[in-house]
């Protein structure tokens, strides 16, 4: 690892000034995504910014609203009994990632920050636009198994690799960050992007903006909800494909629906069209069907991620059952 | 809700007159020696405690002996451990978070050491598989990985002896399915995973205090 200098934040305010104030400062919270791609010389901060005793790891259940601190940890967050109870499908998602040795280092904050997994990314001899802009995109024309099927550009097709940011798409939540402009919140579905010519910015948080929070307003999605992972191994690696289901039933019948994939696409993507062909429907594995091929419309295969295009619908009605219970 | 759960500590008794022991102890010294005479305070507001090549003053309980260390912000725990404190049995298996052969507790609570780093220990608790024991006596899990056959080569066997005396203090070690998802975060190249399994099942069926 480079050499870099320390400071330990008193405040938000002085985490915000010390990274806003120099190019080449970052916030530390886990340090699981950072540390690592530091020791690969892919990321080389100068200045890291301790974040961790800042009052951010309160979760809070309120009438309307799950608040959860950006520090929360993923484990914390995960077997928290609200969450468990109100939120079932944020808690399997999350528990769905990493290892509970990493899940008790990441952060909230952390997890919606954390970089694609792309082995070009991660190899510095390798061209690769998000690291290095400009220099080309290893993965078109090169090994692209674990990459995007929706909404990649010619300069990037890279996935983002979260589960809990998957969920969290699906159930509407909302990020509060503050920065050197102030505070604001953002609608969780704009908080990442897609990597269209500029595939070295994942989000939309400015310079020295930092997340405090993640909002999750109520739900009926308490009982019929499904988080599916399909990975190379059972357990402790990333997602091929994943899918967050929730339904909202009265007898058999659809009232509501929230879907979402993961290791799709640049951002944690949310299948609206899909969610709304369901509305008034039964739930029988043939509507489940029917908006797995909504959902599909606009997939786009590269040379050795082909499989996804049958394995992300065939996910999409296996989590729909699940979630039904049919 | 707490995240940290403290450590039940057992009580130690002095390491035993080994090769191995008088190294540990020794550099355990020199680093205490190291260690400018006032140790600041670390937790100053929003000051750059360390710059480019400083060492840091850091403060931290390990395997229940108080430390005061000095290290460059880029020292890992697991680094810490190993190489400052000749703490050898935790293992550096890929130094990437992608094995758990690191495995320690912090505050109680399982990490992998190589991806935290040691200035981020302040005033914490750290339980190494050395602080595992009573003196002589084997922590039962140490116990069971024996009488089960839990390993082979033993490189992965301190991570996992840690890992899974976290999952059982944690509650997920109630069947031989959660055991093998929770305890997923230690990879073992000897594939002992089944006789792991018997041995975590076998120290949480028996109801010992772990
Ligand atoms: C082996 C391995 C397997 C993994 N498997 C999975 C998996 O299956 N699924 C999954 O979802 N994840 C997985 N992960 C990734 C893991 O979830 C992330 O590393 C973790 O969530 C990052 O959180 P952190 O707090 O450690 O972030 P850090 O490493 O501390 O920070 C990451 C980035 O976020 C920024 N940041 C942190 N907090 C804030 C904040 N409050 N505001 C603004 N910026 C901030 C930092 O500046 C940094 O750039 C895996 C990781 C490893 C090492
Ligand atoms: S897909 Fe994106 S991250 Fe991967 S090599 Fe291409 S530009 Fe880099
Ligand atoms: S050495 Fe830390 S997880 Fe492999
Ligand atoms: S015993 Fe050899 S790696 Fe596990």
């Amino acid at each position: 690892m480079n050499p870099f200098s320390f400071v330990r934040a008193g405040s938000p305010k002085a985490a915000i000034d010390a990274v806003s104030k120099d190019d080449n400062a970052r916030f530390i919270a886990g340090g699981t995504n950072l540390l690592d791609l530091m020791k690969n010389g892919v990321m080389q901060p100068e200045k890291l910014v301790d974040i961790n005793n800042l009052p951010l790891k309160d979760i809070q259940l309120s009438k309307d609203k799950l608040h959860i601190g950006a520090l929360a940890l993923n484990s914390t967050v995960a077997a928290d009994s609200q969450v468990k109870a109100q939120f079932p499908l944020l808690s399997q998602a999350l528990l769905a990632g990493a290892s509970q040795q990493l899940r008790n280092m990441a952060t909230v904050g952390g997890n919606m920050m954390q970089r694609t997994r792309c082995s070009y990314f991660y190899d510095t001899a390798m061209p690769c636009n998000k690291r290095q802009p400009g220099s080309g995109c290893g993965a078109i024309g090169g090994i692209n198994r674990m990459h995007a099927i929706f909404g990649a550009s010619d300069k990037c097709i890279a996935v983002h690799p979260s589960d809990m940011c998957v969920a969290l798409v699906a159930l509407d939540a909302v990020v509060l960050v503050t920065g050197p402009k102030g505070d604001r919140k953002i609608p969780f579905a704009d908080f990442h992007r897609l990597p269209g010519d500029t595939p070295e910015k994942d989000n939309t948080l400015g310079k020295g903006e930092l997340i405090t929070a993640v909002e999750v307003p109520n739900n009926p999605y308490t009982k019929n909800i499904y988080y599916l992972k399909v990975r190379d191994r059972a357990s402790y690696a990333f997602a091929l494909v994943s899918v967050a289901a929730a339904l909202e039933l009265e007898g058999n019948v659809i009232k509501s629906a929230r879907l979402a994939m993961g290791g799709v696409a640049h951002k944690p993507w949310r299948l609206t069209a899909a969610e709304k062909s369901l509305i008034g429907k039964t739930a029988t594995e043939e509507n489940f069907r029917a908006a797995a091929n909504v959902a599909m419309e606009n997939a786009k295969a590269y040379e050795h991620n082909s499989f996804k295009l049958q394995m992300a619908p065939n996910s999409i009605v296996t989590a729909l059952l699940k979630a039904a219970s049919v | 809700m707490s995240q940290d759960h403290s450590e039940k500590q057992p009580t130690h008794k002095p390491l035993h007159e080994t090769r191995r022991g008088f190294l540990k102890q020794s550099s355990a010294m020199m680093a205490l020696a190291l260690t400018p005479p006032i140790v600041l305070k670390a937790a100053e507001k929003d000051e750059a405690i360390a710059a480019l090549f400083e060492k840091v003053p850091v403060s931290m309980e390990i395997n229940g002996k108080k430390h005061q260390l000095s290290v460059e912000p880029r020292t890992t725990l697991l680094d810490l451990l190993r190489e400052q404190l000749a703490l050898t049995g935790t293992k550096k298996g890929c130094d990437h978070g992608q094995c758990g052969a690191c495995t320690v507790h912090v505050n109680g609570m399982r990490v992998n050491s190589c991806l935290t780093l040691a200035v981020m220990q302040e005033g914490k608790k750290i339980t190494t598989i050395e602080g595992l024991a009573n003196g002589e006596e084997l922590h039962p899990m140490q116990q069971a990985f024996i009488k089960h056959d839990g390993f082979q080569c033993g490189y992965c066997t301190p991570g996992q002896i840690m890992s899974a005396v976290a999952c059982i203090r944690e509650g997920h070690a109630n069947s031989p399915e959660e055991i093998r998802e929770f305890m997923s975060g230690n990879i073992c190249r000897c594939g002992a995973y089944d006789n792991i399994v018997s041995a975590v099942m076998e120290v949480k069926q028996g109801g010992q205090q772990v």
